[in-house]
C-alpha cells in the first residue's frame, strides 16, 4: 500500500508520525495535592518565593555528568588532589566549587587490577549533584538485582569486558553514602590538558558501567 | 577500643522484619569484614515513620562474592560492599 508522509495522519499520530502523548486528564494523586497544598503554603506564609522555586529546579536540572567529569580530570592530573578525594571525597568536590548539599560522597578508585562498579539495590542512590539525574536503567529492577549477582556480565552488555584477574568491587549504596567511581586514566593522554581529559570521562565511568574514551587517534 | 573498627568481622543478622529496613535481604545472615565506620546518622527505618531516630554507626562491610553467592559465584575474588547499620551487625569470632 502506498505510504503518503505528507496528507495522510496514522490514526493516534502526528504529522510527523510520531504517536501523540496523551493528555494526563486524570485527578491528582493524594501526594500531588500535598506538594500543591505546601507550596502554595510556602508561598502565601513569605517563605520563599515563586521565583526561588523555579531558580531551584532550574539549578538541580542543570546539574550533568559534566560535574563529575572536572572532579575525575582533576584527580588525573593532580596527584594531591587525587588523594583528598581517596580520603574524603565530599571535601574535595567542595574544594572544586561543587555544592553537593547535604550528600556524603565516596569516590572509589580504578586501578589496572581494580573495577569499581556501583548500583543501589533498594532503591535508586546516585550521585545526583555531581552526575546529575541518574538513567532510567540505574533504577530498573534488572540493573539493581543482576549488578550484584553477575557483575560481570552486566558489564560485558554494557561493553565492559575485563579480564578474569581484574577483581570487580560493587558497592552497594544501601544507605547514606553516595558513590563516584574514578576510572583509571586512559593510555596516551600525557600531553592533554585537564579540560580535553575530562571530556574522555563518560557518565558511565563514573558509574562503573563503562569506560573513559579513549583520545581520537 | 572502639565498639566497631575496621578490619573486624562481622555477621550480618537474620532478621526479617516488616516495614521499611535497609539491610539487604541477599546479605542477611553473611559475614563480612568492615571496611570503615561511618556516621553516627539517623537511624532510617525510624525516620521513614516520623519517629525519633537514634543515631547509630553505619558499617561499610566488605564481602567476598563467594560468601555472598557461595560456589556458583561469577569470580570468588570478586568483592561486595555494603553499608549496615550498627543494630543489624553481630560480632563473628574468626
Amino acid at each position: 500500500m502506498h505510504h503518503d508522509h505528507h496528507n495522510h495522519h496514522h490514526d493516534g499520530m502526528s504529522p510527523s508520525g510520531h504517536p501523540y502523548r496523551p493528555d494526563s486528564d486524570t485527578s491528582l494523586s493524594y501526594w500531588q495535592t500535598m506538594e500543591i497544598a505546601i507550596r502554595e503554603l510556602l508561598i502565601a506564609k513569605g517563605v520563599t518565593t515563586p521565583s526561588e522555586i523555579a531558580a531551584q529546579i532550574d539549578a538541580m536540572d542543570s546539574r550533568s555528568p559534566a560535574n563529575g567529569a572536572a572532579v575525575v580530570a582533576r584527580a588525573w592530573t593532580d596527584p594531591d588532589f587525587a588523594e583528598r578525594l581517596a580520603q574524603d571525597a565530599g571535601a574535595a568536590a567542595t574544594e572544586m566549587g561543587f555544592d553537593i548539599g547535604p550528600m556524603k560522597l565516596i569516590a572509589v578508585m580504578n586501578t589496572p587490577q581494580v573495577h569499581n562498579v556501583v548500583v543501589c539495590t533498594l532503591c535508586s542512590c546516585y550521585p545526583r549533584n555531581l552526575l546529575g539525574l541518574p538513567p532510567d536503567w540505574y533504577k530498573s529492577r534488572a540493573y539493581r538485582s543482576r549488578t550484584v549477582r553477575e557483575p560481570r556480565k552486566v558489564l560485558a552488555e554494557f561493553g565492559v569486558t575485563l579480564p578474569d584477574d581484574m577483581q570487580v568491587r560493587v558497592h552497594d549504596s544501601t544507605a547514606d553514602m553516595r558513590y563516584i567511581v574514578i576510572p583509571d586514566r586512559p593510555a596516551g593522554t600525557e600531553n592533554l590538558s585537564e579540560a580535553d581529559l575530562a571530556a574522555l570521562v563518560t557518565r558511565d565511568s563514573m558509574i562503573g558501567t563503562g569506560l573513559p574514551r579513549t583520545p581520537a587517534a | 577500643m572502639a565498639e566497631w573498627a575496621s578490619g573486624m568481622t562481622v555477621r550480618v543478622k537474620t532478621y526479617a522484619p516488616p516495614g521499611h529496613v535497609r539491610t539487604p535481604t541477599y546479605l542477611r545472615g553473611k559475614t563480612g569484614t568492615i571496611e570503615r565506620v561511618l556516621g553516627p546518622f539517623p537511624n532510617p527505618e525510624a525516620l521513614a515513620y516520623g519517629v525519633p531516630a537514634p543515631a547509630l554507626p553505619l558499617l561499610r562491610v566488605h564481602f567476598p562474592m563467594s560468601e555472598v553467592w557461595g560456589a556458583d559465584t561469577e569470580n570468588p575474588d570478586d568483592t561486595l560492599e555494603a553499608e549496615i547499620y550498627a543494630h543489624w551487625l553481630e560480632k563473628a569470632d574468626d
